[in-house]
């Protein structure tokens, strides 16, 4: 269970994050939980609510606002994931999202920056530590290195090649992300198309799509991406990932319909999502999110 | 039929036509991407460790294996005999099979056997056993000098560091997991 002094820690953080988007005139929403009809996602298997689903990510219902017209909104909440456990996986764990309008990837890359920086600031953490609890510097500017950038100076094959042979999440787990973020954050970007199904593809370069991974000490934190906002080809991608799923053996879910009707109003927009958990994790020195949770799901029982 | 999601750490699986048993266990899933399952283990008819990364679609045969309670006989040369007390079935197993474990068989002792289909090949001891110093040099009440521990030798010809008031004769406790002594008993 977790102890006295990380659940205080994780407290003061979450607060911090709170203070830093409200300071920035972002407004806290939230979102339904249990819905019908989730973004179809090859990897990503829901957990069933009867006949509904419960969210993996509330990003659907959170572009259809800012569609609505809001501008700066963010929301902290609980997202699920099934059979994913392990030293960095829970099933439930805290998701911390927000999006921005008239704004792209990059802005969301300097928003990471300074909220790191002045949630650890402000909750008077001592050094932050990666997983291997080597010290990190949180101190901006930190490090960017697009996808082909890092698959060629650590992987030793091209990103296009590695998915072409089926090999892209091997290479980046055993070689290239053990280099990224080591003293310093890092913002892995640029990733091919056919893994950023919601992501604009990158003006003047139709196999790149505007998506970021942030890492640190070889964690991946957070994932932000320039939101795509051409119905037809989001739903044409839908249509992609609906099909891999029945490959995967699952069921293929229904259309998001209302959420591909009202993608229409959305003008630029960025969004991102970054694990609290993981985040509580690294800024106070610890090794696996089940030192920084109240109760993990073996502990349920 | 095991499948990746059933994958953790003490899970015994077939694979390459041995049975192992998995070590560690680490759940890996990038960015969205599949999910890769890195697992060390354990040839358990070997004892050889490897490593085999699997991904969500892979499938697994369970280990063919199960544990029997036998009581250990005798030993003759290399030969180690045990018997099943509910068949009467014995099978002997090498000094190289049991390794650390015939250190500490005393006749009677009720271990437990583990078979591969029908071939055993390891046991399990319980965890400790008493047994009686068979050579220890002689202890100086009032003696401060020297070591705090020193080495004696039990009935089965085992070597094992104790504290300096231990003599021939007295029965011991020993973890037959680590083979340290644990405390002098009194029978």
């Amino acid at each position: 269970m977790i102890s006295a002094t990380r659940l205080r820690q994780r407290s003061a953080i979450i607060g911090a994050v709170r203070r830093f988007f409200e300071d920035r005139a972002f407004l806290e929403v939230q979102t339904p939980v249990r819905l019908p009809v989730l973004a179809p996602e090859a990897w990503i298997a829901p957990e069933t609510a009867g006949d509904h689903f419960l969210q993996t990510s509330p990003e659907l219902c959170m572009k259809r606002l800012l569609a609505a017209g809001h501008s700066s909104l963010f929301q902290i909440c609980p997202c699920f994931r099934k059979g994913e456990r392990g030293r960095l996986h829970l099933p439930e764990f805290l998701m911390l999202e927000w999006y921005r309008r008239d704004h792209d990837y990059l802005s969301l890359m300097d928003d990471c920056e300074e909220l790191l920086w002045e949630v650890a600031d402000s909750c008077n953490l001592a050094e932050p530590r990666d997983g291997e609890r080597q010290p990190l510097s949180l101190e901006p500017p930190w490090e960017r290195i697009t996808v082909a950038e890092a698959f060629a100076r650590f992987g030793g094959i091209g990103p296009e090649e590695a998915l072409a042979a089926g090999k892209f999440e091997e290479v980046l787990v055993e070689r290239v992300e053990p280099n990224l973020g080591r003293e310093r954050p890092c913002f892995l970007y640029d990733y091919p198309v056919e893994l950023a199904s919601l992501a604009r593809l990158k003006p003047g370069n139709p196999a790149v799509a505007e998506r970021f991974e942030l890492y640190l000490g070889g964690i991946e934190l957070a994932n932000g991406f320039s939101e795509l906002t051409d119905a037809a080809e989001q739903r044409r991608r839908f249509e992609l990932e609906r099909k891999a799923i029945v490959r995967a053996g699952r069921e293929a879910g229904p259309m998001p319909e209302s959420f591909l009707r009202e993608l229409a109003a959305l003008p630029a927009a960025a969004g991102i999502a970054l694990g609290l958990d993981r985040l509580v994790m690294l800024l106070t020195g610890g090794a696996s999110l089940e030192e920084v949770v109240t109760f993990t799901p073996e502990e349920l029982l | 039929m095991y499948t990746a999601s059933d994958l953790r750490k003490g899970l015994k699986i077939m694979m390459d036509g041995n049975p192992y048993i998995i070590t560690v266990f680490d759940f890996s899933k990038p960015g969205k991407g599949q999910a890769l399952y890195k697992c060390k283990m354990r040839n358990l008819i070997n004892g050889n460790s490897t490593e085999r990364t699997f991904r969500s679609n892979d499938k697994f045969e369970p280990a063919p294996l199960e544990e029997r309670p036998m009581q250990y006989l005798y030993s003759q040369g290399d030969e180690y005999h045990f018997m099943d007390n509910n068949s009467y079935e014995q099978l002997t197993m090498t000094r190289e099979q049991l390794d650390d474990n015939a250190n500490f068989l005393i006749d009677n002792m009720e271990v437990s056997v583990l078979f591969f289909n029908v071939t055993p090949i390891d046991i399990t001891l319980p965890i400790f056993v008493n047994l009686t110093v068979t050579q220890a040099d002689p202890w100086v009440k009032g003696d401060t000098s020297g070591s705090d521990t020193k080495p004696v030798t039990v009935e089965t010809g085992y070597v094992v560091q104790v504290p300096p008031f231990i003599e021939e004769g007295d029965r011991i406790q020993i973890d037959t997991r680590t083979g340290d002594y644990i405390t002098r008993v009194k029978e």
